[in-house]
């Protein structure tokens, strides 16, 4: 058996079809689990009082928002090399996804920035590098709608996806090259003094992965449109032509 | 039962409502953008009489 077996678009209907109840329940499940424990059940911290909440909706998406990113370049790569088109329709549909990712990032960023930093927003090179990480997104959406033949637009997509991916990097490692920046390090660390309070990473950990499973299960309902749409279109110009 | 924001209520608060509503946003158009092009595509192929594959 080999992986490249789902870029059938027929095996990855059936797989799938299987697969997305399990991940979607259990998506929710750790979403509302997390969210309920790190709201509820977790302390105030000693510096940024009950503000610390919010790092159970900020951490996870703005990591899904890059790593949402980073899928695209795998599957716009394998679109490039192999030609499968699945993997151009599973980049496509991943877009929307981790955009509104980007967004709760963003919003909750300047909800938490304006009382522990004074400001909703600055100019700080992790911020910066994040709202063009957003920009490329809007892009590379509208790119796709902007092209009227799909495989060209898989192409010129993907050729995007490779650029921007400069940004989705930024967005992470930009605090470890510039030292200017407002923003903090990292929340999570295999380094027990930078990591957050265990009372705090527990449910943050819970609800990552809710937010994983979360991105996983829209981009499987999603691909599957995109797949329908596809043979939707081919059957219809099949009977123009007839 | 609900925890004491104090002068963070607006912040947290305004956080998570717009966090759900963003959420679910996206979870609605999908399935409704996918219930769309399904019935759609059963539409045609009863039409010429296929099969979804």
């Amino acid at each position: 058996m080999s992986i490249w077996e789902y870029a059938n678009p027929k095996k990855f209907m059936q797989t799938s079809g299987l697969v997305l109840p399990w991940v979607a329940g259990l998506s929710a499940l750790c979403i509302v689990a997390g969210l309920v424990w790190g709201f509820f059940l977790t302390p105030d911290d000693y510096r940024q009082g009950s503000t610390v909440k919010i790092i159970y909706l900020h951490v996870p998406s703005a990591m899904m928002a890059i790593n949402a990113w980073g899928m695209m370049l795998v599957t716009s790569l394998i679109w490039l090399v192999r030609r499968h088109h699945v993997s151009a329709l599973a980049a496509k549909a991943a877009a929307p996804v981790g955009l509104t990712f980007t967004v709760i990032a963003l919003v909750t960023g300047a909800f938490w920035g304006q009382p522990m930093w004074g400001t909703w927003w600055a100019w700080d090179p992790r911020l910066t590098s994040f709202l063009i990480l957003t920009l490329f997104y809007l892009g590379y959406i509208a790119l796709w709608q902007a092209v009227e033949d799909p495989d060209t637009a898989a192409d010129l997509t993907a050729v995007l996806c490779l650029v921007g991916s400069v940004f989705a990097l930024l967005s992470r490692y930009a605090v470890l090259f510039w030292n200017q920046g407002l923003h903090q390090g990292a929340s999570l660390s295999l380094d027990k003094k930078e990591n957050v309070a265990d009372v705090f990473w527990v449910p943050l950990v819970v609800c990552i992965a809710g937010f994983v499973l979360l991105f996983l299960t829209l981009v499987l309902v999603r691909t599957r449109t995109e797949i329908r749409a596809r043979r939707l279109s081919a059957l219809l110009a099949r009977e123009r032509m007839a | 039962m609900m925890p004491d924001l104090g002068k963070y209520a607006f912040a947290v608060l305004a956080s998570y409502g717009v966090s759900v509503l963003l959420v679910l946003g996206i979870v609605v158009l999908s399935v409704w953008q996918g219930a769309r092009v399904r019935r759609a595509l059963a539409e045609v192929e009863a039409r010429q009489g296929k099969t979804d594959g």
